[in-house]
């Protein structure tokens, strides 16, 4: 893995300059639009990648993930996908 | 018995998904000539195109059911004046907007409004990577324009598909293919060995590659993802002449695909309305919801109910669902058979033939003139495939 997927609680992901996420009630699902395609995201997924907007961090996003669903420990799981997510350009990171 | 009809009803519409994927292919109209066009050979009769209007409500309608993605095409869709309402209004209705293009109308001027409107995307075809030959295959002077419309959705900030149709007189020039799509920057690179439906069926003999040719293709393909990485992502389509199995067509009749024709038929795929005895419902005069769920165009083939042997029998039936019903129909000259590329089709031979005779260089077949796509052509042709 290269330095650049590196991925810290320090590290904002924003989502990627030619994707787009938007919620689908017909599929009772967030996506992932781009040109010609579309990724299904499942719960987790959609909850992580809609934080991601260029203004939090991945410390801030585990936060208010650990909050809203009353959950604790989720710091790695936010981390792993989140380099996963830079690896397919769902994400930048600044 | 009308409950029950009505609970069957309601049960298919919710094992049937959403139609995700619209095509809306606005007009047949085209300045290019390709000779492996996949519109109808007899496009000329169906001139009819549907107005602003009538596209609103299938735009509004199909986003109803969930449909997200939309592709604007034709024909040259850049030949509709309302090119940027439609845009806007898919825009507003929340779906992903992609215009397929040949470039051809594609200005400054329009190229901004269709920002302000809202399109998100745009694939640009080339025919070749050289100027001699992508003026041959669509019979027009197109290469410049075309690598000036290039740079143009660039400079907007667009993310771009391009597209270049793969068949034995293009294919040895991947590389320099590659070397095009690279410089003008494509995010994405579709190499689409051509399949043979419409213009490409008439043409079929001088467009099939040899193994020889598909190979060295592919293998040049590797070698630029292995050496480049992922800064352009690359799709090479392999054609299904050369596969024992079938394509899984269309992702499955009526699955996620809704085609609407430029004169407002509903289809569930490009070409599907060469097929006889379907009658495919018409946008003017059925709402989308009881053409993708009621409709007998969209419920004929969907499953595995329809299938005969050796279809019906087969423990890869769920994972093709018999392949294409149009190449069946052209091939086998039966819409309910196996897709002859299967090689447990009766008809696997005439798949076998053409592709024994591709790799005769020169063959008697293979020199024919090639057919250029036209509304003349069309006329005197007058056959849907």
């Amino acid at each position: 893995m290269t330095a650049a997927m590196t991925v810290t609680t320090a590290s904002v992901p924003k989502i990627g300059r030619h994707f787009r996420i938007q919620w689908e009630e017909a599929q009772k699902a967030y996506v992932l639009l781009y040109p010609e395609g579309m990724v299904k995201l499942n719960q987790s997924a959609g909850e992580i990648l809609k934080r991601c907007t260029g203004e939090a961090n991945v410390g801030d996003i585990t936060a208010d993930l650990e909050k809203t669903f009353n959950a604790q420990g989720l710091q790695q799981d936010v981390i792993n996908f989140v380099e996963l997510a830079l690896q397919q350009k769902w994400v930048e990171t600044t | 018995m009308t409950d029950l009809a009505e609970a069957q009803a309601a049960q298919d519409a919710a094992t049937i998904g959403p139609p995700l994927w619209l095509l809306a292919e606005v007009t047949y109209r085209c300045p290019l000539h390709c000779v492996y066009c996949y519109n109808p050979v007899d496009f000329a009769k169906h001139e009819a195109e549907l107005s602003t209007e009538e596209w609103f409500k299938v735009l509004r309608e199909a986003r109803e059911l969930g449909s997200v993605q939309c592709g604007f095409s034709g024909g040259e869709p850049m030949l509709r004046d309302d090119l940027e309402l439609l845009v806007a209004e898919a825009h507003r209705l929340g779906y992903y907007t992609n215009l397929l293009t040949s470039g051809v109308g594609l200005n400054e001027k329009r190229i901004d409004a269709l920002k302000e409107a809202g399109l998100d995307h745009i694939q640009l075809s080339f025919q070749d990577s050289s100027r001699e030959m992508n003026d041959f295959l669509s019979s027009t002077r197109t290469f410049d324009l075309k690598r000036r419309v290039a740079d143009l959705i660039k400079s907007r900030g667009y993310p771009m598909v391009m597209n270049c149709t793969i068949h034995r007189h293009n294919i040895d020039h991947i590389e320099s293919i590659l070397q095009l799509a690279d410089e003008i920057e494509a995010e994405y690179v579709e190499l689409a060995n051509t399949q043979y439906y419409g213009w490409a069926q008439v043409n079929r003999d001088q467009l099939l590659p040899s193994r020889e040719q598909l190979e060295r293709a592919e293998r040049i393909t590797n070698e630029w993802r292995e050496k480049h990485g992922n800064k352009m992502k690359l799709f090479f389509v392999v054609p299904d002449y050369y596969e024992n199995r079938p394509k899984k067509c269309m992702n499955g009749w009526g699955n996620i695909f809704l085609t609407i024709t430029p004169d407002g038929k509903a289809l569930p795929c490009h070409t599907a309305r060469m097929l006889p005895g379907l009658e495919f419902p018409d946008v003017r005069t059925s709402s989308v919801r009881d053409i993708w769920y009621e409709s007998e165009g969209f419920n004929r083939y969907r499953g595995t109910g329809w299938m005969k042997e050796p279809c019906s029998s087969c423990p890869e039936k769920e994972k093709d669902y018999g392949g294409c019903r149009c190449q069946a129909y052209m091939v086998a000259n039966d819409p309910n058979a196996a897709d002859p590329v299967c090689d447990k089709s009766p008809f696997h031979h005439k798949i076998v033939e053409a592709v024994e005779r591709a790799q005769i260089a020169g063959n008697p077949q293979q020199v024919k003139p090639l057919i250029y796509r036209g509304p003349k052509e069309s006329l005197q042709l007058d056959r849907p495939f």
